[in-house]
């Protein structure tokens, strides 16, 4: 099987700064990557590279092994799902037409439009009443879900997360990370979240990617990288969740 | 007041139409600037700084500029493509008023725009929205309330504004405001003031509920509200439009400059071709050189003129050669310029004439502008708007080598206050000007000739030169007004108590008329 998505040689440089060094990644289908790493390191950047919200100064960025320079950048991003960090609902809008948003861009019937956003907000666990308040309405978890719930309404097989749980309470942030998990799996989506949060990288991603000015400095499933990495700025990245994770298997033997 | 109110509808009704059409172009050309201006901080800054630097040009001078600029093109354009276009009336005060409109509408819709969250800008990007569904679903929806207050401001600003037309000959509620002003007529510039007030108003509250209906998305309610606008517009021009539609033959277009006398005379004037069948427009309040090039470019078909203001004005001189002469160059030199007609002198003089209180002009033993010279350093010249920059004052200031304390200048009606109540000692009069018996004044005599005589005379467009009812008019009108009567009739315009309106006062005049 090809990969979902391929970074080739892929840099970016804002002027003089330089975002992403060159940086090889290839991303098979129905895999959750993490890519992690502190603010500056180029996670953002690289994850927008995916859908053509930003250019690589140089590389080439394939997604369903289509070079993504050569196609249309909004009609890429219809068949994309995008969480964003600020969540970035439109606050003219309903719940319903929030989500319903990528669908009417992708042309569906109206009716079709409608069912589907009733699927969906059983999807992310949401009450059906919401669907006519406006997102100020709604709280900071509920507003998050229908983030979610917008970035797969138009049935994407890529969902690319940018630091989707940075601004929720913990126990919100669990929950609706578990939530995420469960929909990679039952629509079988290929998912890409970028996060500060090594933890919660490691509890919900098959592959973490750490990144550390604009390079990879470590790939691997969370199992390899908690049994030790020859790296000492990624060794000492982990060396928090491990400390926990000791601490609470302690707790529980007792 | 029933006469003044039966003035209101066809005052409403260009009030209204030149509104509308000011406030629609500014939108047509802020708008789309606006958007642009939005995204680039260079277009925004220089497209803002003009907006802002034409909103400094005080609003009369800016639609009096827009007068000259339209007469210069539309020579241009007549000598290039062999057609002109009217320079004066409506489309001055449109295009002036359309530019002033634009400032609240471009600063609001660029400041409207970019002060939408960049968040949810990112997210329409993301969700795979091309920039111009980014615009009108998201960024305009979004903008719409900033925006909307702008067209409020634009529309409350241009419906004031809209007064102001009169002075460039175009009918609006302004009318009853200079009108009223000049002729003390408190009661006319009340009317002015409260119809384009109530218009303004409405309007406001109107667009106020389309912007609700637009935030609350109730379409029946931004709906209804944009309906009840066109509704109330359409109702509003059925008196001008009506007539329009119908054909019928071509108005003569009767005009008057801005003072008691003139609108005295211009009533005379249309009253007696009205009742000779003909349909009659009246333009007020013009400027004095406008009235003359308007009628040049037959704009207007009728008005009168004083020689001695056309002496100086239009064939720019300032010796004296005596009043027969001065009538007998007008007479060829107008029309051989610009094709003008001295069809009459009326009978009556309305010179400028220096005037004093008696009781101070006794004391300080006035008698000519001569006695004048050594005391004019302890006294206060008051003049009209005009006087000042006319050239017969630079006259009179050379012979008589007048210096002033200072020099003040008033509303005519303003300055023989300013006379009785000591802020000015002496004034520029008019010499058949009721107020000059009727405050006991002293007009200082001109032993120099410095000032040429002011013979009021009836001037008729190129286009009418051989129109029978204009000839037939100068024919009965030609030396049938005496200075006497014309001084009584201007008082009783004029005057505090009993006043009478300029139509009713006509009326009398046109009776004593063969």
């Amino acid at each position: 099987m090809s990969p979902a998505i391929v970074l080739e040689k892929v840099g970016k440089t804002h002027g003089d700064a330089v975002a992403l060094e060159v940086v090889d990644l290839s991303i098979v289908r129905g895999q959750f990557v993490a890519l992690v790493g502190g603010s500056g390191a180029g996670k953002t950047t690289l994850l927008k590279t995916i859908n053509a919200l930003a250019t690589p100064t140089t590389g080439v960025v394939r997604v369903d092994g289509q070079a993504v320079g050569a196609l249309d950048g909004s009609a890429l991003r219809r068949r994309i799902g995008y969480v964003f960090q600020e969540i970035g609902l439109f606050p003219h809008m309903s719940v319903a037409e929030n989500i319903g948003v990528v669908p009417d861009l992708l042309g569906w019937p109206k009716a079709e439009i409608a069912a589907r956003v009733d699927e969906l907000l059983d999807l992310v666990d949401l009450p059906r009443g919401l669907a006519g308040r406006r997102p100020s309405a709604l709280s900071g978890g509920q507003r998050q879900r229908v983030g979610v719930a917008r970035a797969l309404a138009g049935r994407p097989s890529i969902l690319l997360m940018d630091e989707p749980f940075g601004a929720l309470d913990p126990i919100t942030r669990t929950a609706l990370g578990d939530d995420v998990r469960r929909l990679h799996e039952a629509l079988g989506l290929t998912t890409v979240m970028v996060t500060h949060d090594v933890a919660e990288a490691l509890l919900l991603a098959d592959r973490v990617v750490v990144l550390e000015h604009g390079r990879i400095i470590a790939d691997a499933a969370p199992r390899d990288l908690m049994a030790g990495h020859a790296d000492p700025r990624v060794e000492s990245l982990i060396a928090a969740p491990r400390r926990q994770a000791e601490r609470v298997r302690a707790l529980l033997d007792g | 007041m029933a006469e003044l109110l039966a003035l209101l509808p066809q005052r409403l009704a260009w009030h209204a139409a030149l509104s509308a059409a000011a406030l629609l172009l500014g939108l047509a050309v802020a708008l789309p600037l606006g958007f642009a201006a939005a995204k680039r901080p260079g277009l925004r800054w220089i497209t803002l700084g003009a907006a802002s630097l034409v909103q400094t040009v005080p609003s009369l001078a800016l639609l009096a500029l827009f007068y000259p600029l339209l007469l210069l093109l539309s020579n241009l354009t007549k000598a290039t493509f062999g057609f002109g276009f009217p320079a004066l009336g409506f489309l001055p005060a449109w295009l002036a008023l359309a530019l002033y409109a634009m400032l609240p509408i471009l600063r609001n819709t660029a400041a409207g725009l970019s002060g939408v969250d960049p968040a949810v800008t990112e997210a329409a990007k993301g969700v795979g929205m091309t920039p111009r569904q980014s615009l009108l679903r998201v960024e305009l929806p979004l903008a719409a309330p900033v925006i909307l207050a702008g067209v409020r401001t634009a529309a409350v600003w241009t419906i004031g504004g809209a007064t102001l037309a009169t002075p460039v000959g175009q009918t609006s509620l302004g009318d009853y405001i200079f009108s009223g002003l000049q002729t003390e007529a408190w009661d006319m510039v009340l009317v002015g003031c409260a119809a384009s007030a109530a218009l303004a108003l409405v309007v406001d509250q109107l667009l106020g509920l389309v912007g609700r209906g637009i935030e609350q998305r109730r379409p029946m309610l931004w709906g209804g509200a944009l309906a009840a606008l066109c509704l109330g517009l359409v109702a509003a021009l059925a008196p001008i439009a009506a007539p329009a539609l119908t054909p019928r033959p071509q108005a003569y277009v009767v005009g008057a400059k801005n003072f008691s006398e003139q609108y005295v005379l211009a009533e005379l004037i249309a009253s007696r071709l009205e009742g000779q069948g003909a349909r009659v427009e009246r333009r007020i309040n013009l400027g004095s050189a406008v009235a003359y090039r308007a009628l040049a470019a037959g704009e207007l078909d009728a008005y009168v003129d004083y020689t001695g203001t056309l002496w100086a004005n239009v064939l720019h001189r300032t010796d004296n050669p005596g009043r027969q002469a001065v009538l007998d160059a007008l007479r060829t030199e107008l029309k051989r310029r610009d094709g003008v007609v001295l069809a009459a002198p009326l009978g009556f003089e309305n010179a400028y004439a220096f005037a004093m209180k008696r009781q101070q002009a006794e004391k300080l033993g006035v008698k000519s502008l001569a006695d004048l010279t050594g005391k004019a350093p302890d006294l206060v010249m008051g003049g009209d708007l005009e006087f000042f920059s006319r050239p017969e004052w630079k006259a009179v200031e050379t012979a008589y080598g007048l210096r002033f304390k200072a020099r003040r200048q008033f509303q005519p009606t303003f300055m023989y206050r300013a006379l009785a109540s000591g802020e000015a000692d002496v004034i520029s009069a008019f010499s058949s000007d009721g107020r000059i018996a009727a405050d006991d004044l002293v007009v200082l005599e001109d032993p120099k000739g410095a000032l040429p005589p002011y013979d009021a005379v009836l001037l008729v467009s190129p286009r009418r030169a051989d129109d029978p009812r204009l000839k037939a008019l100068a024919a009965q009108l030609s030396g049938s007004l005496s200075v006497q009567a014309m001084r009584q009739a201007n008082y009783a315009v004029d005057r505090d108590s009993d006043k009478r309106s300029p139509a009713d006062v006509a009326r009398e005049l046109s009776d004593d008329i063969p």
